[in-house]
């Protein structure tokens, strides 16, 4: 039990300098590094968590996007008439649904960490970043779930995946960080004002009709498409059909808008969760 | 050899209170935006609060260092900026070497996880890596006595087991510098025993620690260093003994307004020794009486006033106890007097617990500071008391003009 071997000596800078905050700031990758286990810990217990004592469990994955997809193809779909781009309505929805189901679970979780974690974080430190990253990669187990059952409708359907399909990761990247950008945002503003959480379910249900997830973003006249795709989910939600069903490029200037945006917000989150977590925590 | 570990220069907090919420609902901010141009004239600045203010001290690797003060002078916000929970508003601190911080016990805990998946979690939270805590794990569940229960849910746990648990996750960490914040007063006083006993042994292993208690015997025991802070400021920085003796003797002493809000007609406020005018004995020097005077403030008269006054160990069991009936106590300052022929009390700490009731309520009872018993011989001593407990007293009530509680 003696102290380690790698105990600092004079003449070695510090291995913390608590500082009032600085006015850079700057992106601590080396610490979030070394907080990879923890980051796997809070990972691990969400997932947990989530379905402890629950009847039909991990299921809930796969039902959610399956009956909305029902839903959709039957009303918006069938009745509706709702063009999808040749494709049947079942894959139509749930290609979108996918990523959606993702976004608006992982937006879910996002925006509550901070506050549900107060405790936590009032009493020990550990790079505050690595809340909202968990709960937004603890939405990917549910995502790899349903994304099974989407091969199944692929299979039933006679869909064959094209060389497009290389392209999914990067745009499952692309939802990833989408989600964190704006949980970033979230996290922090409902700490400091708690409404944010009552106003969530309105937003990301607008948020579902602003994006291409009922309806195909051809609907959309050429020249506003651009603006369209500030949306960064309809860059999303469009890469996912091409890549999954390889129907379609995806439209250029939208993609490029949405990529734009997503770094933009990104940052942005960044800097501002930065910026307000001493003050989150003083205040929580 | 023993380098700085970690060194604090002018660093203060503060704080926003008063006019601000906890937290804010955006119909609030907008209200205010909308109608703020209206309201000329009507807007207070917030009022701040220094939490800690000017605070600069080294510590040195190996020190062991009590951190004492009242409840809100600013020890926990002083652990939480060491800890970089919270950043200061002025001034730095520098921390060679990785922090393991115990503020609460608990941390992490999720009652619906098992104990086995609990102390994974919190572990990992305190900042222990994977590894450690498997290498730990049967310790950690051996000293908090769950090996039965340790894959049954949390929530199915007592407090108790709960908090051995967390104790004992949070006892095995092993970062070269340990700030705890008052964690040691759980469980059951055996448990209590083996906490103190986990300190010492890591104390014992070389490493630093800053410690914040109220209970002035720990302080004594574990550390050789104490740091008084006082309304956020540094008051004292010196040997333990020392600091925690000028803290008790000042900071127990009531005070204006404090004794107006003591329940009761009587309120206490010194005690001490007369031939040695403090709170010590040594055993090697006892005069023919040993006097014990208790300083009181009468607010309303008391004409059938009962006093019981008791003496007990570190333990709070009983040696010793009077009781004195109708006693009549004008108002004003008033000195008790207990004149023991014999005190016959083996080296270690005491207290004194004294109280009046005036016919409907009983006054605040006084029970520090500690009375120390001391040999400058180191004698092996089992138990309490020497010998049969015979002790002749004498009682004298004695109505002042002023304070004094020096030799009459």
């Amino acid at each position: 039990m003696s102290v380690t071997a790698e105990t600092p000596l004079l003449a070695k800078p510090p291995v913390f300098r608590i500082t009032p905050p600085s006015r850079w700031w700057v992106l601590p990758f080396g610490e979030l590094w070394d907080s990879r286990e923890l980051l796997y810990f809070f990972v691990w217990r969400d997932i947990k968590i989530r379905y402890k004592q629950t009847a039909i469990g991990a299921a809930w994955a796969v039902l959610q996007p399956l009956l909305t997809m029902l839903i959709f193809s039957l009303f918006f779909g069938k009745l509706a008439h709702i063009p999808s781009e040749g494709l049947p309505y079942p894959i139509f929805y749930y290609s979108a649904l996918l990523p959606w189901g993702y976004f608006a679970a992982a937006l879910q979780a996002g925006t509550n960490t901070i506050v549900e974690n107060q405790r936590v974080i009032t009493k020990v430190y550990f790079p505050r970043l690595t809340l909202p990253l968990s709960s937004v990669l603890s939405g990917l187990v549910d995502f790899g779930i349903s994304f099974v059952m989407f091969l199944v409708l692929m299979l039933y359907y006679g869909i064959r995946p094209t060389a497009a399909a290389l392209w999914l990761p990067a745009f499952l990247l692309l939802a990833v960080l989408t989600a964190l950008g704006v949980s970033l945002w979230l996290s922090a503003l409902n700490a400091m004002y708690r409404d944010v959480r009552y106003v969530l379910p309105f937003l990301v249900q607008f948020w579902l009709f602003a994006s291409p997830v009922v309806y195909p973003s051809s609907l959309v006249p050429e020249k506003w498409r651009w603006l369209y795709g500030l949306n960064p989910m309809a860059g999303v939600i469009e890469g996912f059909r091409w890549s999954l069903t390889g129907r379609d490029s995806p439209r250029g200037p939208l993609l490029l808008a949405s990529v734009g945006v997503v770094v933009v917000i990104l940052l942005g989150g960044v800097a501002y969760f930065q910026k307000m977590e001493t003050a989150v925590v003083d205040l929580v | 050899m023993n380098e700085t570990v970690i060194h604090v220069e002018g660093m203060g907090k503060r704080y926003r209170v008063g006019e601000r919420e906890r937290y804010y609902a955006l119909r609030d901010v907008l209200t205010r935006a909308f109608l703020g141009p209206f309201r000329r004239g009507q807007r207070r600045p917030p009022d701040y609060l220094w939490a800690l203010r000017d605070v600069s001290f080294d510590i040195r690797r190996g020190d062991v260092v009590g951190l004492i003060g009242r409840n809100g002078a600013g020890k926990t916000t002083l652990l939480k900026l060491l800890s970089r929970i919270t950043l200061p508003t002025v001034g730095f601190a520098e921390v060679y070497g990785r922090v393991g911080s115990l503020i609460e016990v608990g941390t992490g805990f999720h009652p619906e996880l098992t104990g086995r998946e609990n102390v994974y979690l919190s572990g990992a939270i305190l900042g222990m890596k994977k590894n450690d805590i498997e290498r730990r794990f049967d310790e950690i569940v051996a000293f908090a006595q769950v090996e039965r229960f340790i894959d049954t849910p949390l929530k199915h746990f007592s407090t108790g087991m709960q908090m051995r648990l967390a104790f004992a996750v949070a006892a095995h960490l092993e970062p070269e510098i340990l700030l705890v914040d008052e964690v040691l007063a759980v469980g059951d006083l055996q448990f209590q025993k083996k906490c103190m006993g986990k300190m010492e042994d890591v104390s014992h292993s070389g490493r630093t620690i800053v410690f914040v208690s109220h209970q002035m015997n720990q302080i004594r025991r574990l550390c050789e260093r104490a740091i008084w802070i006082d309304g956020g400021r540094l008051r004292l920085d010196g040997p333990a003994k020392q600091v925690v003796n000028d803290y008790e003797a000042t900071a127990l002493r009531m005070e204006g307004s404090e004794i107006e809000q003591a329940p009761g007609s009587v309120a206490f406020r010194r005690w001490l020794i007369e031939h040695t005018q403090s709170n010590q004995l040594d055993l090697d020097d006892i005069p023919e009486k040993i006097v014990v005077k208790f300083q009181a403030v009468v607010k309303t008269e008391v004409s059938k006033g009962t006093l019981i006054v008791s003496l007990r160990s570190d333990e709070n069991a009983i040696l010793w106890s009077a009781m004195y009936p109708d006693l009549q106590m004008k108002p004003g300052p008033l000195e008790l007097n207990f004149s023991f022929a014999n005190l016959p009390l083996n080296p270690g700490i005491y207290f004194w617990e004294i109280r009046v009731h005036d016919g409907h309520q009983w006054s605040e009872h006084m029970q520090v500071p500690e009375f120390s018993v001391l040999a400058k011989t180191d004698t092996d001593v089992y138990g309490y008391l020497k010998g049969a407990l015979n002790l002749d007293v004498s009682f004298d009530l004695l109505a002042r003009t002023e304070y004094n509680l020096e030799r009459s």
